[in-house]
């Protein structure tokens, strides 16, 4: 299951949105083995292509290196899909390098919906995950303390494969 | 001549998980094949078949695109750090081809 903050989400959704019909890119550092996605990243598409996306390789060595002065990984790896549903083609799961992020898809094929799905990528096999989408505005200590019993504002994305 | 090499968790299997390796040689494609000599494997990722750069594996000597610098070809000098950073690409384009070809969509 891939957990995000909504915020994260709409700034996503909002550069897949610009940059469509081309696709976009980028990542979502957090700290390493925290699984928390937090910081995002828009990475510049060097195909500026409506079918395919590769980050500028200059631009990813130092997006990488600032992540391992910050001791972050890339939790979130997303690109959109501009005419297509949301799932991996065969060139993403062939190329997928990073058997340790959630490979995030947003499809800006419909105007209006934006599709969003979060798949693991190992060894060339596909395996989708939920995306649980948690409101940044429910501070997770103020849950906890003063909400105790009752759960954040939560979307769940049902997988329907 | 010591060249400090990065390797990406990808690729750390190769290396007994460590995250740097030492190597040396005059060129790049010196040092993967000394790589190879400690690391069996680890140039295979790297290179293909035919002797190029794999396409979507980045290799950096310092802070610059070893494709900018001659490829396998890039000159090493002791002191230099190679990063290995697996590329991050993809795209629609197969799902679309394919559907093109079968004609389904």
């Amino acid at each position: 299951m891939l957990t995000i903050g909504r915020d994260i989400v709409d700034a996503i959704v909002a550069h897949a949105r610009r940059d469509h019909p081309d696709e976009a890119c980028g990542i979502v550092a957090g700290a390493i083995g925290s699984d928390q996605p937090v910081r995002h990243v828009p990475m510049d598409n060097a195909e500026r292509s409506p079918t395919f996306y590769r980050f500028d390789s200059t631009e990813q060595l130092r997006v990488w290196t600032q992540m391992d002065d910050r001791d972050e990984e890339p939790i979130v790896i997303y690109h959109s899909h501009t005419a297509t549903e949301a799932y991996p083609s065969r060139t993403d799961v062939d190329i997928a390098g990073y058997p340790d992020s959630h490979y995030l898809l947003v499809s800006t094929r419909d105007p209006e919906t934006a599709e969003i799905r979060s798949f693991r990528i190992v060894d060339r096999k596909v395996t989708e995950e939920p995306v649980r989408i948690v409101d940044a505005s429910v501070d997770p200590a103020a849950v906890t303390t003063y909400m105790f019993g009752q759960s954040p504002t939560t979307v769940d994305y049902e997988c329907s494969a | 001549m010591a060249i400090e090499v990065r390797i990406p968790t990808i690729l750390r299997s190769y290396t007994g998980g460590a995250k740097s390796v030492e190597g040396a040689g005059d060129t790049l494609a010196d040092l993967l094949a000394d790589l190879d000599t400690r690391h069996a494997g680890l140039r295979g990722r790297l290179v293909t078949d035919q002797g190029a750069l794999h396409r979507f594996v980045n290799v950096y000597i310092n802070d610059e695109d070893v494709r900018f610098l001659g490829a396998l070809d890039a000159k090493l000098k002791d002191g230099d750090t190679v990063t290995v950073l697996p590329a991050v690409a993809g795209g629609a384009f197969a799902i679309a081809a394919a559907a093109a070809l079968a004609g389904s969509r």
